[in-house]
């Protein structure tokens, strides 16, 4: 297996970059600081970091308020504790448009130890459905350091999903990001994975599986969910005419539901999901055993590749 | 004023030190827990569990229970414990915390485990939902009291005030709230992450009875929920001044100790600590 790196290391480090490259930028948490790495940017910058304690929704209007006068707030707290904030980010971030950086962290089922209460599945359903904000998953460390500038100098609302877990690192410091823009990571025509995050490595495994039993599977890595690539989707809904989407998510409302909402009505194909089944996951011993038991494991992707491909040549 | 036993506050104190000797056990084994929070509430946790609250083990959802909820929901270790100790569960599935189909979850959850009020984990709900409860109690004329254990830097949670105005606008005398004031949080001291002084005032402001104590002595804990059941026009909230990490040396007072488990060595240093020896 590759190398496993942490994407909320890079992520505190690529912080303290921008903080450098740009005097605007300014980071907000609540009490979680140590957690998400943001004590990076603090040690540096302690004039542009402030801490709100244990309390979420001031959080993320203290970071409103900083964007009206122009700074680039990154507002950090764990995926799932953010939610608690989702009126603030709708009415003051979404409709009031303001250029506040939403950085989720912990996400997924990352913080394995914690259990439901700290878990986030449900945080891309709720973040994508409010107007006007980007939602970012990226899919390994490299991507979360890319990403982190990019964010910065984007104009607008974002929000920037990361997991507290040390993930397989699959990208090389030439790896290219660009908000909005999917790419493929390996190629094949009978049926196509898109996938974000963690799911990215495990879709890429999957597709080395399936092609030895003669299954030639497209992976798409994803990390824009919104605004999605449609360009991208479109090629490989007529080039493979079957779809998977993997994430570390509810199967409600994710990167399947925003695959699925497009290709339906622009061209219908089979499309099959894997993520979690609209249940709430227990805490557990690591990471890895989770997605492996809770729907996400390479296995489930390969189940889920070949039940779509079954359909495609039924559909036909 | 009621007489209290140097039996019976023995008898506390011993449960509380072997409370906190279950819950280090128990966050050492997994990896994983709270060790600073659990051991700053030994005391209250102890006198709630083998004196104060009215539950019966074989019964845990007895109508006419006392109920509890653990606010600061990261010291479920030290609560799961309780729960063992007072026979709601064999003491050996303490061992399952976190394991796969276990019944002990990483934060409480009142489905899973017997004894667990309500779910808890996301800091900030107990005050407003017990505000519910002491409603429902009222209109349902019960006898049954309430009490929400808080941590400091909970308190700096907007939706903890909403639920004070909500109990005393009704005056929710069947609830006493605990706040385990150890002025240590995740990031650091309270006083400096964000302070709450004057926290005395600021929950009289909000129309509570205030008592102070120091929540390590059992004495005073119990005379503090005494006096809370005397108290017949408002809530009460006991400001329970602690110490994080309290019985180890090295994680008292330390924030980095508020969420990492000790490792073998550092493990037994403070069982031999706990146990009334010395490392030296
Ligand atoms: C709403 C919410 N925000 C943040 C967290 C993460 N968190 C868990 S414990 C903790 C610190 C709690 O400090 P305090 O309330 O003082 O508890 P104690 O010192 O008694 O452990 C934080 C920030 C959380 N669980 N819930």
């Amino acid at each position: 297996m590759s190398k496993l790196m942490s994407s909320r290391i890079a992520y505190g480090e690529a912080l303290v970059d921008c903080g450098i490259e740009n005097n605007q930028v300014v980071v907000v948490v609540a009490d979680v600081s140590s957690s998400v790495k943001t004590d990076f940017f603090e040690k540096r910058f302690p004039e542009r970091f402030f801490n709100v304690g244990i309390a979420e929704q001031c959080l993320v209007n203290v970071g409103v308020g900083l964007s009206l006068e122009g700074f680039i707030p990154f507002v950090n707290t764990f995926a799932g504790l953010l939610l608690r904030s989702f009126e603030q980010i709708r009415t003051c971030v979404g409709y009031a448009n303001t250029n506040v950086k939403l950085v989720g962290s912990y996400a997924g089922i990352s913080d394995y130890k914690d259990g439901a209460t700290h878990y986030s599945i449900c945080d891309i359903a709720a973040m994508r459905a409010i107007p006007n904000l980007t939602v970012i998953v990226p899919a390994d460390a490299v991507e979360v350091r890319k990403f982190v500038p990019k964010i910065a100098e984007f104009t607008g609302p974002v929000y920037f999903r990361i997991s507290r877990a040390d993930t397989p690192v699959i990208f090389d410091d030439s790896h290219q990001v660009t908000i909005g823009k999917g790419q493929i990571i390996h190629e094949g025509d009978d049926l196509t994975i898109i996938a974000i995050g963690v799911m990215v490595e495990r879709s890429i495994r999957a597709a080395q599986l399936l092609k030895k039993e003669g299954i030639k599977v497209r992976v798409i890595n994803m990390p824009t969910i919104k605004p999605l690539d449609q360009n991208l989707i479109n090629l490989a809904v007529h080039e493979t005419g079957a779809m998977v989407t993997a994430e570390e998510h509810s199967i409600v409302g994710g990167l399947g539901g925003a695959v699925s909402e497009y290709i339906s009505q622009v061209h219908p194909v089979p499309i099959e999901f894997v993520g979690v089944y609209d249940t709430f996951v227990e805490t557990g011993l690591n990471h890895e055993y989770l997605l492996d038991h809770f729907g996400m494991s390479v296995e489930d992707i390969i189940k889920a590749a070949k039940k779509v491909f079954k359909r495609k040549n039924e559909y036909h | 004023m009621k007489y209290y036993s140097e039996n019976l506050i023995l008898k506390l104190n011993n449960y509380a030190s072997q409370l906190r000797m279950d819950a280090l056990k128990m966050i050492y084994e997994r990896g994983a827990g709270h060790p600073g929070g659990c051991l700053s509430c030994a005391e209250i946790i102890s006198t709630l569990y083998f004196y104060y609250l009215r539950i019966n083990p074989r019964n845990p959802h007895w109508e006419d229970r006392d109920r509890f909820i653990l606010s600061k929901g990261h010291a479920s270790a030290i609560l799961y414990a309780a729960l063992a100790r007072r026979g709601f569960f064999e003491i050996g599935e303490l061992q399952t915390w976190g394991h796969p189909n276990s019944r002990l979850q990483g934060h409480p959850d009142r489905l899973k485990t017997p004894g667990v009020e309500m779910t808890s984990g996301t800091l900030g709900q107990g005050l407003s939902i017990a505000s519910g409860m002491g409603l429902a109690a009222k209109l349902l004329n019960a006898k049954w009291h309430i009490y929400v254990l808080m941590g400091d830097g909970e308190c700096q949670g907007g939706v903890v005030w909403e639920g004070a105005m909500m109990a005393s606008k009704y005056h929710l005398s069947n609830i006493t709230v605990i706040v385990d004031y150890n002025d240590v949080q995740l990031d650091g001291a309270c006083h400096e992450i964000m302070p709450l002084e004057p926290f005395v005032k600021k929950w009289q402001s909000f129309n509570f009875a205030v008592i102070e104590i120091d929540g390590h002595n059992i004495i005073e804990i119990l005379k503090a929920f005494d006096l809370s059941k005397e108290i017949h026009d408002k809530p009460t909230v006991i400001i329970a001044h602690t110490t994080k990490g309290k019985g180890v040396s090295f994680m008292e007072n330390e924030a980095k100790w508020h969420g990492v488990a000790p490792d073998e060595e550092q493990y037994r240093m403070a069982i031999t600590e706990l146990k009334g020896g010395t490392n030296e």
